[in-house]
């Protein structure tokens, strides 16, 4: 219902529109042209389009070199697009020089990976979480800020005197806390969450996803969740996207695809998880490795694992199209059906 | 269940096994006093979370713990005889011959600037009394078992020739290049994708029932653990909270540390609305609390915990290091 809802009422909050970012990797000039080397694109996304409607959480999931984080930085400004169009609440943010519109830019912040590495060391917690207030030009003046901050600092579960410490004072989970108090000190509507719990540990990403999950709930925040881990996506997210190569290969509702994968990669990547209920049952993982982007297989570019190929798959790109309960697949063996009894098979397993 | 011969004597035995490192601001104990044993052609999977203590249990058994780390106490036995106080020397010969490693990140245990066969024959020439072509002709062969296609002509590859996952299978082929009766296994599919973690675990599988190794795997994913291993000891600061047949401890988990554990995993099958959290973070090596290093953690902790170390007892198939399972409680 709330689904439909969504759909009806209210345009996405953040769409995406045949967004392509395709990296120039050529060697330099004088080498092109003394050793005749062809100029070389590595396409890290390679025609994107995804809708994120207001207050979900949509997740992107795929192995690394997927181009998953390309989109993360593509979304938030740090990449210029080559092709396409990125729209936030219908405004075109496509190409527009970093911080601007300022607006809209508070509006859209981003937690990182690694903890570590995305708070100064030689910055006081107090005014690393005041930067984007400052920024921003938020608070009034500097009792304001304080409080502010303490605020923050009590909403993510920290306290306000440990503002006063410095980031190494702090452990993983703790650091994670702070970026998340950072990202949301603008009041932003829209998270861009690029692996926010892979650096932790299980006991701990479980505190860190809680957090995230009661502050959407409590803000009304909408996340683009980028993640490898197909568990933490279940439990996180209302829409997925599996993403292969610089492609979404298919999308939809995540409880759709997780009752009913469609693409044989999706099935792949689902079969694969260790699961910690299947207690060392013996499965036939399959073959081969995600191949070199800057040489990508012909047609759909998961031909060379995929147990169902044929011919067209190997010389056609498939289109995402609308398959069963909503969710779009891009194969060729899914819209001609040719998949559609191993899948009743998988279901009647399940 | 796999049939593992448990009337054999022990491969490996590890007895209140104690890992220390003297700091400025005092002795640290990364490791008080474990105990365990490893019967042949056993998979035992060691969890736990970073700071465990898991990765020092596993370099203190092939003898490569680096100063101001050193065994502080216990005793580690090796087909019955001790191998914690063996000279460089002696347990330099042991490592690879009898004891292998397979390290995280495929990348920094191989050399980069030689190829892949030069690393392997110059293993299998120190352990085995072959000439280098016969050398040359084993690598090959372990490369093919251990799935590398086209192995005569990859072996003269160098190692940034290969890709994460075939990287991996070279080092478990140099592990594996001298029969050892035991392999320890830190974190081996941690850097990888899963798909490329799933061909893994079933090529570990398929190795340790092949040669009858015994695998120590350390790991901090329990899918890994469920789907790999015949039992399962669970760390924590440095102490082993319970210990016991993988279906037990991941099914009906008994340490309430285990159970906080297996209740933040989120799962595929079961949509939830909250994971179970515990609260708070393992506490630094400098102030481990007193009596039950979870008390402060633990939901049913009572008055005694804070005071009384409990120690490891019998409870169906597991031990249990918790003042709940004692008798009449």
């Amino acid at each position: 219902m709330k689904d439909l809802k969504v759909e009806n009422n209210t345009e996405p909050l953040l769409s995406v529109r045949g967004v392509k970012k395709h990296f120039n990797i050529s060697s330099p000039f004088l080498n092109r042209i003394l050793e005749r080397k062809p100029t070389q694109y590595l396409k890290a996304v390679d025609g994107l389009d995804l809708d994120i409607p207001r207050g979900t959480t949509f997740s992107l999931v795929g192995e690394s070199g997927c181009g998953k984080s390309t989109v993360a930085k593509l979304v938030v400004g740090l990449y210029k697009a080559t092709k396409g169009q990125i729209s936030f609440e219908g405004i075109d943010v496509t190409n527009m020089p970093a911080g601007k519109p300022l607006a809209l830019r508070k509006r859209m912040q981003m937690i990182f990976q690694d903890p570590y590495a995305s708070l100064n060391p030689r910055w006081r917690v107090r005014n690393i979480i005041a930067e984007p207030l400052r920024s921003f030009g938020l608070p009034g003046g500097r009792d304001e800020e304080d409080r502010e901050v303490g605020r923050l600092l009590d909403l993510v579960g920290l306290s306000a005197k440990d503002g006063e410490n410095f980031p190494h004072e702090f452990s993983g989970g703790q650091r994670q806390r702070i970026s998340i108090a950072r990202a949301i000190a603008s009041k932003p509507d829209f998270l861009v969450c690029d692996e926010p719990t892979s650096a932790l540990d299980v006991s701990v990403q479980a505190q860190i996803l809680n957090l995230m999950k009661d502050l959407q709930n409590e803000l009304g925040l909408t996340y683009l969740f980028i993640s490898h881990d197909l568990a933490v996506v279940n439990f996180m997210s209302e829409w997925i996207g599996v993403m292969y190569l610089g492609r979404i290969v298919e999308v939809g509702l995540a409880r759709h695809v997780f009752a009913n994968p469609q693409h044989p990669y999706t099935q792949l990547l689902l079969d694969t998880i260790p699961d910690i209920t299947m207690s060392r049952r013996d499965r036939e993982p399959v073959a081969g490795e995600v191949p070199n982007p800057i040489n990508p297989p012909s047609g759909c570019t998961f031909h060379p694992r995929c147990p169902f190929v044929n011919e067209r798959c190997q010389s056609e790109t498939p289109e995402l199209k609308e398959g069963s309960s909503g969710v779009r697949v891009a194969c060729h063996a899914v819209s001609e059906g040719r998949l559609s009894v191993v899948s009743a098979i998988r279901r009647s397993d399940v | 269940m796999k049939a593992c011969n448990n009337n054999t004597d022990p491969l490996l035995e590890v007895e209140n096994l104690s890992i220390a490192f003297d700091t400025r601001r005092g002795i640290l104990t990364a490791v008080d006093s474990i105990s365990f044993n490893l019967v042949p052609g056993e998979i035992l999977g060691v969890v736990g979370e970073s700071g465990a203590g898991k990765s020092l249990t596993g370099t203190a058994i092939i003898g490569l713990l680096e100063r101001p780390g050193h065994i502080a106490g216990g005793e580690i036995r090796f087909e019955g005889s001790r191998i914690d106080n063996l000279s460089r020397e002696q347990m330099r010969r042991m490592r690879g011959k009898k004891i292998g490693a397979i390290f995280q990140d495929p990348l920094t245990s191989l050399n980069p600037l030689y190829t892949i066969e030069r690393q392997l024959v110059e293993t299998i020439q120190t352990h085995l009394d072959l000439n280098r072509a016969e050398a040359r002709q084993r690598a090959i062969e372990l490369l093919e078992e251990v799935g590398i296609p086209a192995p005569d002509k990859r072996i003269d590859h160098y190692p940034h020739q290969f890709s994460g996952g075939m990287r991996q299978r070279v080092v478990i082929a140099l592990a594996i290049c001298a029969q050892p009766k035991l392999v320890i296994a830190d974190e081996p599919t941690t850097a990888l994708d899963v798909s490329i973690q799933a061909q893994i675990i079933v090529l570990l599988k398929k190795m340790c029932r092949e040669h009858g190794t015994a695998v120590i795997l350390i790991t901090h994913d329990m899918g890994v653990i469920a789907e790999t291993c015949d039992r399962v000891a669970v760390m924590y600061s440095g102490r082993l909270a319970e210990i016991g047949p993988v279906r037990q401890v991941i099914g009906q988990p008994c340490h309430p540390y285990t159970q906080g554990l297996m209740g933040s995993i989120p799962a595929i099958g079961a949509k939830s609305e909250r994971l179970t959290q515990i609260e708070g973070a393992m506490p630094r090596l400098l102030d481990i609390p007193s009596g039950c290093a979870f008390h402060p953690r633990c939901k049913e902790a009572m008055e005694r915990c804070s005071s009384v170390r409990p120690e490891p007892i019998h409870y169906n198939d597991s031990e249990v290091a918790c003042l709940l399972f004692e008798k009449g409680t």
